[in-house]
C-alpha cells in the first residue's frame, strides 16, 4: 500500500522544502530548535529511502518506482524518476550521509546554523534528484543547481582560502558541466525531440559523433570523479570546506561522476568508450599510482584524504573502462561485469570511508583547530575511543581484507587481471601505496609521545561523536564480510548495462 | 475607419501620455504623487487595452504601415509591464535623493508610444519612426541628471553615436527601398529574390540594417555607447534603458529580419554569427575588470544580446521563439539587478560600486537571496530562467547545425560565470561595509520581491512562458 506513494518524489522534495524552511524560518526562532527539525527532516529523509530499498525489486535490472509527469510539454521534458540498482545504493548513501552532516554540525557551527543545516538538507535533495532523474534535462537542473548549496558551504562556512577554493570548484563544475549540456541538446536532435535518457541509450550514433558525445561527456564526469588532471580543485575544496562540506565532497559528489559514466557515457556512447578505453584505462592508473605518491607527501590531513580519494576513485573509472579489453581477452561479458560491480562496490565503500575519515579529523580539528600532521602525536593517550575508531577506518583506506575497502580494489585488481598484467600490476600498487600513505599518516597522529600542550588536554569522543563514528564503523564491517546485499541489489542492473555495452551502436 | 480600431492602445497612450504632461504642469511643486499615479493609471488602462483588442491572427492595417499579430501584442504587453514595475523602482529612488523629476516618468510614457510603434512596424519608415521617437526619449532621460558631468557626457555619446546608427540605418534603408520599390516589410519580403548587381545592392544595404540593429540591441562593435551610458545616467535611468527598450529591439530585429528580409536569410544570419561571437567574447572578459556594478551589468547586457542573437541568426520561427523567450527573461532579470542597486542606494549614496553589495546577506537576508537569484540566473545557472533562456537559444543554434557556436557561447558563459559568482561572494562571505539594514519603501520591496520570486518560479515551470513564445511565432518560416 505504499507502494502507492510516489516515495522518490517525497525522498526529493521533503528536505528540500525542509531545506528552505529551516533557513528562512530559522532567523526568527532559537538555534536549537531548527537543529532538531534538519535531524527530523534528516532522518525522515533516510526513513523514507529505506522504504525505497525494502520495496526494491533486485530481480528487475530496469527502473522501478517509476514516476512520470508532463513538466515542460513544448519540448516533451518530463518530470521523469525512477531508480535502479546502480542509483539505489547511491541514494541510501546520500540520506544516509547527510543525517550524519547534521548531527556532525551540531555543536561545532555557531554562525548561521540554521542556514548551514538547511543548505545541506536541499543539497540532499538535489543529490538525490541527480540519482533518480531519467529526464535528461530534469538530471541536468539538479546537476547544476547542487552547486549552488555547495558554493555557499565552502565560501561561508570553510577556511582561511574559502573564497578561492569555492570559486575554483564552481567554474571547475561549470566548465564541465556545460559541455554535458551540449551534448545532451545534440542528442536530443538525434533521438528525435526527446530528452528520455534510456531514448539516448538506445539511438543509433556514428562512430565519430559518439566520440565527440564522449569527450563532452568526459570533461562533466572527469572533473566531478576527479580525474587526473583536473582533479586539482579537490584538494582545495577539501582543505578549505567546513567538515560536513568535505564530507559530502567526499561521500556523495565525488560518486556523481562515477555514476555519470555508467548512466551516459558507456550506454550512450559504447563505441567511443572502447575507442578510448585505453585513454581512460592509463588515466585511471596515473591517478591510482602518481597521486597515490602526492597524498605520501602531504602535511595537512585533510589534503591526504582528498588525494586518497582520487587515487581510490582511480578504482572506480578502472573498474568502469576495463570492460572493453577483459572481454577481448577472455570474450565473456560476465568477467568484464565484474570490474564495474566492483568499481560501484568501491564507489559505496569510499563513500563511507572517507566521510568516516574526514570526520575523523573534523573531531580533531574541533579541538586543536589544526589540520597539520606535524601539530598531533600521541593522540591514543588523551583519546584512546577515538583512536580505535580511527584505526578501523584507516585499515580500511588502506583495502585491509575484512573491511569494505578491500572488496572493490579486489574486485577490480581480479578483473584488471583478465585484461593485462601490467594493469593489475600498477592497480595492485595502491595496496601498498595506499597502506603507506594511511597508516603513516595515522602512525604519526596517534601513536607516538605526546609533544604537544593542546594534545595534552585532548577530551575523548563524546556521545554524539561515538554515534556518527560508531554508524560509519557498521557498514565498513558488514559490507566487507558480507557484500552480497549490494552486490544483489545491483546485479541485475548491471547486467543490462552490459548488454547495451555489448552491442555496437553506429550506424554507417 | 476602422483602421483605428487596431491602435486603439497606442491613441490612448499618446492622448494620456499628453494629458498627464498637463496635469504635471498644474501639480503642487512639492509631491509629484499625481504625475506617478496617473502615469501608472494611464499604463494600467493601455494594458487592460492591449488585453482586449488581443488579436487573432496577423492583420497588415493603416496603409500597410502597421501589423498588428499576437507576437507584437506580447511583446506590448510585456514592455508595458516593464515599463510600469520600472515607475515603482525610480519613484523609491527619487524619494531617496530627494528629488521630484515627474519627466522621468513622462519621458517614459514617450518612449512608450514610441516602443509600441516600433513592436508592431510593418513599414521600413514605420520603424525608424518608431525608433527615433523611442530614442530621443532615452536620450534626454540620460541628460535628466543636469549637474553630472558623467550624464551629461553619456547623453551627449549616445545621442551622437545613436544618431550615426540612425543615419546607416536610414541608408540601409533607402537602398532596399531603391531595389524594391516598396516600403512595406510584406511587400519587400516578396521581392527580394532578385539577383547580380541588384542583389549585391540589397545586401549592401541589410549591412546597415544590421549596424542599426546592432546598435540598438548593443551588440559589439556597435556597443561603445552602452557602458558610459549605463553608469552615466541616473540608475533608474539605467533600469528603463536596460529593459522595455530591449523587447522593443527584439521586436525590431524580428521585423526588419523576419518580415522583411527572410529571402536574404543566409546572409544576415552569417553576419550575425560574427556579431553573437564578438559580444559574447568581449562582453563577457570586459565586465570582468569593472569595479561599477552598473558598468560590469552592461557588459553583462552586450553578452546577454550576443546569446539572444543565437536564437536569431537560426533564422526560423523556433529560433525566434527561443530568443523572445531569451530577451522576456534577460528584462525580468536586468531590472531585479538595477533594482537591487537602487534598493541599496541612498541620499549621498550610489551604491553603483560592486563593494556596495558586501556582506548584503548579513544586512538583508531575504534581498541578498534574491540578488543571488538574479546572478545565478544571469550566469545561466539552474533552477533559475536564465537557464532555460540559454538552454532555448542554444537547443535552436543546435538544431540549426551550429554545434561549434553552441561550444563557444557555454565556453564564454563559463567566463561570464566569475564576475555573478564575485557578486555572490561579496553578499554572502564578506562582512558589510555598512552594517544598517536596507530602507527602501514598501512597495519597491514588494516589487523586487515579486521580481526575484518571478525569475525563480519562472526557472522551475517555464513551460507556459515557452508556450507563448512558440505559438506567436508559429507564422514565420519553419526553415
Amino acid at each position: 500500500m505504499l507502494s502507492n506513494l510516489p516515495i522518490l518524489s517525497l525522498s526529493i522534495w521533503l528536505p528540500i522544502i525542509g531545506g528552505l524552511w529551516v533557513v528562512f524560518a530559522g532567523s526568527r526562532r532559537s538555534a536549537n530548535a531548527m537543529k532538531v527539525e534538519a535531524l527530523v527532516i534528516s532522518i525522515a529523509a533516510f526513513v523514507l529511502s529505506l522504504l525505497l530499498w525494502r520495496d526494491f525489486d533486485n530481480a528487475i535490472g530496469a527502473m522501478q518506482f517509476v514516476e512520470r509527469l508532463s513538466w515542460i510539454a513544448p519540448f516533451d521534458i518530463f518530470y521523469h524518476l525512477g531508480v535502479d540498482g546502480i542509483a539505489l545504493p547511491l541514494i541510501l548513501l546520500t540520506t544516509f550521509t547527510t543525517v550524519l552532516i547534521v548531527l556532525a554540525g551540531w555543536e561545532v557551527i555557531t554562525d548561521r546554523a540554521n542556514q548551514y543545516m538547511g543548505a545541506f538538507l536541499i543539497l540532499e535533495g538535489l543529490m538525490i534528484g541527480v540519482f533518480s532523474a531519467l529526464d535528461a534535462v530534469l538530471f541536468y537542473v539538479f546537476w547544476e543547481a547542487m552547486l549552488i548549496p555547495m558554493f555557499l558551504i565552502i565560501g561561508i562556512w570553510g577556511g582561511p582560502r574559502r573564497v578561492y577554493a569555492t570559486i575554483k570548484f564552481f567554474l571547475y563544475t561549470f566548465l564541465g558541466s556545460v559541455f554535458m549540456l551540449v551534448a545532451l541538446l545534440y542528442l536530443y536532435q538525434q533521438t528525435n525531440d526527446s530528452f528520455a535518457i534510456q531514448d539516448m541509450h538506445n539511438v543509433a550514433l556514428g562512430a565519430s559523433e559518439q566520440k565527440w558525445i564522449f569527450i563532452a561527456f568526459l570533461l562533466a564526469f572527469a572533473v566531478k570523479v576527479p580525474m587526473w588532471p583536473v582533479h586539482t580543485w579537490l584538494p582545495d575544496a577539501h582543505v578549505e570546506a567546513p567538515t560536513g562540506g568535505s564530507v559530502v565532497l567526499a561521500a556523495v559528489m565525488l560518486k556523481m561522476g562515477g555514476y555519470g559514466f555508467i548512466r551516459f557515457s558507456l550506454p550512450i556512447a559504447p563505441d567511443a568508450a572502447m575507442a578510448f578505453d585505453g585513454l581512460m584505462i592509463a588515466l585511471s592508473l596515473i591517478a591510482v599510482v602518481y597521486i597515490g605518491f602526492v597524498a605520501l607527501a602531504q602535511e595537512d590531513m585533510k589534503k591526504l584524504i582528498a588525494y586518497s580519494s582520487i587515487s581510490h576513485m582511480g578504482f572506480v573509472t578502472l573498474g568502469f573502462f576495463i570492460c572493453f579489453q577483459v572481454f577481448a581477452n577472455t570474450g565473456n561479458w560476465n568477467d568484464a561485469a565484474m570490474g564495474i560491480e566492483g568499481g560501484m562496490v568501491q564507489m559505496i565503500s569510499h563513500g563511507f570511508i572517507s566521510a568516516a575519515l574526514f570526520l575523523c579529523v573534523g573531531v580533531m580539528y574541533d579541538r586543536v583547530h589544526s589540520r597539520q600532521i606535524g601539530d598531533y602525536g600521541g593522540v591514543v593517550n588523551t583519546m584512546p575511543r577515538f583512536a580505535a575508531f580511527m584505526m578501523l577506518f584507516a585499515m580500511a583506506n588502506a583495502g585491509l581484507p575484512g573491511t569494505s575497502g578491500f572488496v572493490g580494489e579486489f574486485l577490480v585488481i581480479l578483473t584488471a587481471f583478465k585484461a593485462s598484467f601490467w594493469f593489475a600490476f600498477f592497480a595492485a600498487t595502491t595496496l601498498i601505496l595506499g597502506a603507506a600513505y594511511t597508516l603513516w599518516m595515522y602512525k604519526r597522529v596517534i601513536f607516538g609521545e605526546v609533544t604537544n600542550s593542546a594534545v595534552q588536554t585532548l577530551s575523548d569522543i563524546s556521545t554524539r561523536e561515538t554515534v556518527i563514528l560508531l554508524a560509519l564503523a557498521i557498514p565498513v564491517l558488514i559490507l566487507g564480510l558480507w557484500p552480497a546485499p549490494l552486490l544483489d541489489m545491483m546485479h541485475a542492473s548491471i547486467d543490462l548495462l552490459i548488454e547495451h555495452l555489448s552491442h555496437s551502436k553506429t550506424v554507417l | 475607419m476602422t483602421d483605428l480600431g487596431f491602435i486603439i492602445p497606442e491613441i490612448t497612450l499618446l492622448i494620456l501620455a499628453s494629458g498627464v504632461l498637463l496635469v504635471d504642469v498644474f501639480r503642487r511643486q512639492s509631491s509629484n504623487a499625481v504625475t506617478f499615479w496617473a502615469a501608472v493609471i494611464t499604463l494600467l488602462v493601455v494594458l487592460s487595452q492591449l488585453a482586449l483588442y488581443f488579436p487573432d491572427g496577423s492583420t497588415i492595417t493603416f496603409f500597410g504601415t502597421t501589423k498588428i499579430d499576437p507576437m507584437g501584442s506580447v511583446l506590448k504587453a510585456f514592455a508595458v509591464v516593464l515599463v510600469l514595475l520600472s515607475f515603482f523602482y525610480a519613484r523609491d529612488y527619487f524619494d531617496k535623493k530627494e528629488v521630484q523629476l515627474s519627466e522621468f516618468y513622462i519621458l517614459s510614457l514617450f518612449a512608450t508610444i514610441g516602443m509600441l510603434v516600433l513592436i508592431s512596424a510593418n513599414s521600413l519608415l514605420t520603424v525608424y519612426l518608431g525608433l527615433e521617437l523611442l530614442s530621443l526619449s532615452l536620450y534626454s532621460m540620460v541628460a535628466m541628471n543636469r549637474d553630472s558631468r558623467e550624464s551629461a557626457e553619456a547623453a551627449m555619446k549616445y545621442f551622437v553615436l545613436g544618431a550615426l546608427a540612425s543615419g546607416m540605418l536610414l541608408y540601409g534603408i533607402s537602398m532596399l527601398y531603391g531595389v524594391s520599390g516598396t516600403l512595406q516589410l510584406d511587400e519587400l519580403v516578396a521581392r527580394t529574390d532578385v539577383l547580380g548587381q541588384e542583389r549585391v545592392l540589397l545586401v549592401f544595404g541589410v549591412v546597415f540594417v544590421i549596424v542599426g540593429i546592432a546598435f540598438k540591441l548593443g551588440v559589439v562593435p556597435f556597443h561603445m555607447w552602452l557602458p558610459d551610458v549605463y553608469q552615466g545616467a541616473s540608475t533608474p535611468v539605467t533600469l528603463f534603458i536596460g529593459t522595455a527598450p530591449k523587447i522593443a529591439a527584439f521586436a525590431m530585429a524580428i521585423r526588419l529580419l523576419a518580415d522583411g528580409l527572410q529571402g536574404l536569410a543566409h546572409e544576415w544570419s552569417a553576419m550575425l554569427v560574427i556579431l553573437a561571437v564578438l559580444s559574447m567574447s568581449i562582453g563577457n572578459l570586459v565586465a570582468i575588470a569593472q569595479s561599477n556594478i552598473k558598468r560590469m551589468l552592461a557588459y553583462s547586457t552586450i553578452a546577454h544580446m550576443g546569446f539572444l542573437l543565437l536564437g536569431i541568426l537560426a533564422a526560423r520561427n523556433s529560433g525566434y521563439a527561443a530568443s523572445m523567450f531569451y530577451v522576456i527573461v534577460y528584462t525580468l532579470m536586468s531590472m531585479g539587478a538595477f533594482g537591487t542597486i537602487i534598493l541599496l542606494s541612498k541620499t549621498n549614496l550610489e551604491a553603483d560600486r560592486i563593494v556596495d553589495f558586501s556582506g548584503l546577506a548579513k544586512r538583508s537576508p531575504w534581498f541578498g537571496f534574491i540578488m543571488l537569484v538574479i546572478m545565478f540566473s544571469m550566469a545561466g545557472v539552474p533552477p533559475f530562467a536564465g537557464f532555460w533562456a540559454k538552454w532555448y537559444v542554444l537547443k535552436e543554434v543546435i538544431a540549426a547545425g551550429y554545434v561549434w557556436l553552441a561550444g563557444v557561447a557555454v565556453f564564454f558563459s563559463i567566463i561570464g560565470a566569475y564576475y555573478y559568482l564575485r557578486i555572490v561572494k561579496l553578499i554572502y562571505f564578506d562582512d558589510p561595509l555598512d552594517t544598517n539594514g536596507v530602507d527602501a519603501s514598501e512597495d519597491m520591496k514588494l516589487v523586487l520581491s515579486v521580481n526575484g520570486l518571478t525569475i525563480f518560479v519562472l526557472g522551475i515551470l517555464p513551460g507556459a512562458l515557452m508556450s507563448i513564445c512558440v505559438i506567436v511565432t508559429i507564422p514565420y518560416a519553419a526553415g
